[in-house]
């Protein structure tokens, strides 16, 4: 059900994006590119908490919003942050079903994990592009689960 | 063997082919030829597009095959005109046969040349149409993604046509008689010479690689006969084998086809190898390698960093960013093969797992009982014990099974791996014990690796002892060596120049590892043979045992090391030759020198001897040997103290020019902040 999946690096370039439909990719990549504000507002709104009390998931960043091209779709974009400001954007697509919330917590877990897997492999260098087909796959499982 | 028969045309390069390749050659040469003469089986193929007396094939079924293997039109193109067709305007059997094992090359990532068609290669692969492998072959199953290959399904349906060979006719015509087991052999020969055929290169040894710890799944062939295609294939192809001896048949039957993917099963030669070469980043086999540590290794195979980052996501299957020996001898064998020119797997081969490995270990001749005892289906979550003991195995070539009781007597003190000491104590019974203290794999294997892995286990027990025996006495100039921050990467290369030439001349190493030998593997091993009073036979590595055999007796019979180094892997060999190198040119090898030359050491002995910690009888040569390696370890400090300096000043003085430079754009920028200001009340207003 996600159609899109964004993960941002620290200094807010992405490294790696990928969307569903892919003709209208660029379309995404402005989406992402406009919450990244908001989940800076929002990570440092608590900024005075610590960082382990802050939490990674930072929920629904944008109200719904009517995807023009489809209009039967509704838009909302999640966001979650770790603890090392790597940002991951996922545009869900609830049109089919309303996600809940654990369910898009879940997803976002297991990008954490995947993206953990791909730190831990010594030929990636943090800042580059993610080539990992592990994640890859990882991530085309999660954006057709559902479709 | 492939002469132009009936009126072959082209000269063409003497073409070698297997049986195996000659009867799929011949098969495919038949079905372009008679599918042109209206479908196959329709016996001898006079199908003579033009030379009368000569067959040929088709063009049309021939572009059709040619097309199936998926090459790019480019690659056909150049292998037609290799192959001679567009010279003499024909397909005959010498230009089919050669661009058959060309496409194979082409298939394979070789390039197509006609020296390609000279090494062994595996079958080329057509992906034909599904309505044409029915009307074909009659089997659509062998459109799968293994390496069956087309002209297996083909039964009884046409393969002679231009038989060179009434052996060919006999077999297809001759209902099916040998065991399945034989036949689907055939294609992991050619799968796995090429990569094998790498490592013979690699090891230069004369033996042959030699499935055998597969031989043991001989009686799993059986149930993989039926599975992989129409069983009456198989007898023919088994016949041809038989009737034929080619040089691919270096290997006896590689029984090992449960797995169709002969490139991913690791020999007992490459296992030696990668498990040295483990040994030289990490001395205890049963720990990791760390991350950068293996980014470092694997980069000096110069492959691309993406290639690596692939290899690395397949091979470390716990995402640990750390190689336990399993992962790292998959890692390995993915670079070789990659090295070799096979594609990457989409995933990781099942003969790459951990499991599997870790089944895999022991040796065969270890007892044959072992292997039926391990299947892949081992637990993967072994204990990490367990993984040392057939690491141990794995090592040793020669067992010898009375020798752990004497290692384990005197070392149990000094052993500190708890899961180690408890299989020493038990060394002697070995098997219950064994058993009862390893849940995880409670198999009659265990048992039998229980002694041969004591043995081995002592003596790494030994070799750690002794070196924490020593740490107290002097400051440990193996870590020095490798850890000081005077680059002693750069101090080992430039001691060990000569050893590498020398010794791993014979061992082209594929990824390009630098045989620098480990210091504080070599110096544990010598200070081990110092210590042990017992003559070990070889635990570890043939040399090393030679090592301490020789030690204990002292009487070097230097002729002896030097076969056994010319077969040790790279960075044992090493440290023998630096025996009878220069005494004082290789600061890590110090003390196997010395051992060998009294001599010297008498010179070095400065140090109070006292220092050294519980050493043994011999203790002149210990403390000697210690205080001839600091000696060194300083002249290699002070060294790269020197170096050090010198590019302190370097860095010195390009920080000044940077300061001039600096101070120099700050007075520019000045003034013309002072232009700006006069400027600009004139524009304001």
């Amino acid at each position: 059900m996600a159609v899109c999946v964004a993960v941002i690096a620290k200094e807010n370039y992405p490294l790696y994006i990928r969307s569903i439909p892919t003709e209208n990719e660029l379309k995404f990549h402005y989406m992402v590119h406009t919450s990244l504000d908001v989940v800076d507002e929002k990570i440092s709104a608590m900024g005075k908490a610590l960082v382990d009390q802050r939490e990674l998931y930072l929920g629904l960043l944008y109200p719904t919003e009517d995807y023009k091209v489809y209009p039967s779709h509704q838009l909302c974009r999640y966001g979650y942050v770790t603890n090392s400001k790597v940002k991951f954007v996922m545009v869900v697509d609830s049109s089919n079903t309303a996600l809940r919330d654990n369910e898009i917590r879940s997803m976002f877990r297991k990008l954490h994990n995947s993206y953990t897997d791909v730190m831990c492999n010594p030929f990636y260098n943090p800042g580059d592009r993610i080539h990992s087909r592990a994640f890859d796959s990882m991530v085309t499982s999660m954006m057709i689960q559902v479709c | 063997m492939e002469a132009a028969a009936g009126g072959g045309c082209g000269s063409g390069p003497p073409l070698l082919l297997s049986e195996g390749e000659q009867q799929c050659y011949s098969e495919l040469f038949a079905r372009c030829a008679g599918a042109a003469g209206g479908g196959p089986g329709s016996g001898p193929p006079e199908a003579a597009r033009t030379v009368p007396g000569t067959v040929t094939a088709a063009a049309g079924p021939v572009a059709d095959l040619f097309r199936a293997s998926q090459l790019p039109a480019e690659t056909l193109h150049q292998i037609t005109e290799l192959c001679g067709a567009k010279r003499v305007g024909y397909f005959g059997p010498t230009q089919f046969y050669i661009a058959l094992k060309l496409i194979a090359a082409a298939q394979s990532g070789l390039p197509v040349r006609i020296e390609s068609i000279k090494c062994e290669l595996p079958l080329p692969r057509f992906m034909m149409s599904k309505t044409d492998a029915e009307i074909r072959f009659g089997n659509p199953a062998e459109l799968h993604g293994t390496k069956v290959q087309i002209p297996y399904l083909i039964t009884e349906k046409n393969t002679f046509k231009r038989m060179d060979d009434e052996d060919k006719q006999q077999e297809t015509q001759s209902p099916t008689m040998s065991p399945l087991a034989s036949p689907p052999s055939s294609p992991p020969h050619y799968q796995r010479v090429p990569l094998s055929h790498g490592y013979s290169k690699l090891r230069s040894s004369t033996e042959q690689m030699h499935p055998a710890p597969y031989e043991a799944r001989q009686p799993l062939v059986q149930p993989e006969g039926p599975s992989s295609g129409a069983p009456g294939a198989k007898p023919p192809r088994h016949k041809a084998s038989l009737i034929r001896s080619f040089s691919v048949e270096r290997e006896p039957h590689d029984n090992s086809s449960n797995y169709p993917d002969e490139p991913w099963r690791i020999t007992e030669e490459q296992r030696e190898y990668y498990v040295n070469q483990f040994r030289s980043l990490q001395p205890d086999p049963s720990s990791f390698i760390s991350g950068s540590v293996a980014k470092n290794f694997f980069t000096k195979s110069k492959l691309s960093i993406p290639e690596l980052s692939y290899i690395w996501e397949l091979s470390d299957a716990d995402c640990d960013g750390a190689l336990t020996l399993p992962e790292f001898c998959a890692a390995f064998h993915l670079i070789v093969a990659r090295k070799n020119g096979y594609p990457l797997p989409e995933g990781l081969p099942p003969t790459l797992q951990p499991e599997y490995l870790q089944a895999a270990f022991p040796k065969p001749k270890r007892e044959c009982t072992l292997f039926d005892s391990y299947s892949e289906s081992m637990p993967a979550n072994q204990q990490p014990r367990d993984l040392n003991r057939m690491e141990k195995l794995s090592i040793k070539d020669t067992a010898d099974f009375p020798v752990p009781t004497q290692d384990v007597t005197s070392d149990d003190k000094q052993e500190q791996n708890k899961t180690r000491l408890a299989l020493k104590s038990t060394a002697d019974e070995a098997l219950p014990k064994d058993m009862s203290e390893d849940p995880a794999t409670s198999k009659d294997s265990n048992s039998l690796k229980a002694r041969p892995r004591s043995r081995s286990y002592s003596s790494t027990s030994i070799e750690e002892a002794m070196k924490r025996g020593e740490d107290p006495p002097t400051p440990p100039p193996r870590p020095q060596k490798t850890h000081s921050r005077a680059s002693s990467l750069d101090l080992n290369k430039v001691f060990q120049p000569s050893v590498p030439a020398t010794k791993s001349g014979l061992l082209p190493p594929p990824p390009a590892l630098p045989p620098r030998p480990c210091p504080s593997q070599i110096s544990h091993h010598n200070v081990n043979s110092e210590r042990s009073a017992h003559p070990k036979p070889p635990t570890q590595l043939p040399n090393y045992g030679d090592f301490r055999l020789q030690k204990q007796s002292e009487q070097v019979s230097e002729a002896e090391i030097h076969p056994q180094l010319n077969r040790a892997p790279s960075q044992v060999a090493e440290s023998s030759p630096t025996k009878k190198d220069i005494p004082h040119s290789q600061p890590p090898s110090k003390p196997i020198r010395r051992k060998f030359r009294p001599e010297n050491s008498a010179t070095e002995s400065q140090e109070p001897p006292s220092t050294v910690g519980p050493v043994s009888a011999a203790s002149g040569k210990p403390h000697a040997a210690v205080q001839k390696q600091s000696s060194k370890q300083k002249k290699a400090i002070q060294t790269a103290i020197r170096k050090n300096k010198e590019a302190n000043a370097v860095l010195a003085r390009l920080n000044s020019e940077l300061q001039q430079q600096l101070k120099e754009v700050h007075q520019e920028r000045i003034a013309l902040e002072n232009q700006l200001e006069q400027l600009r009340p004139v524009t304001v207003l």
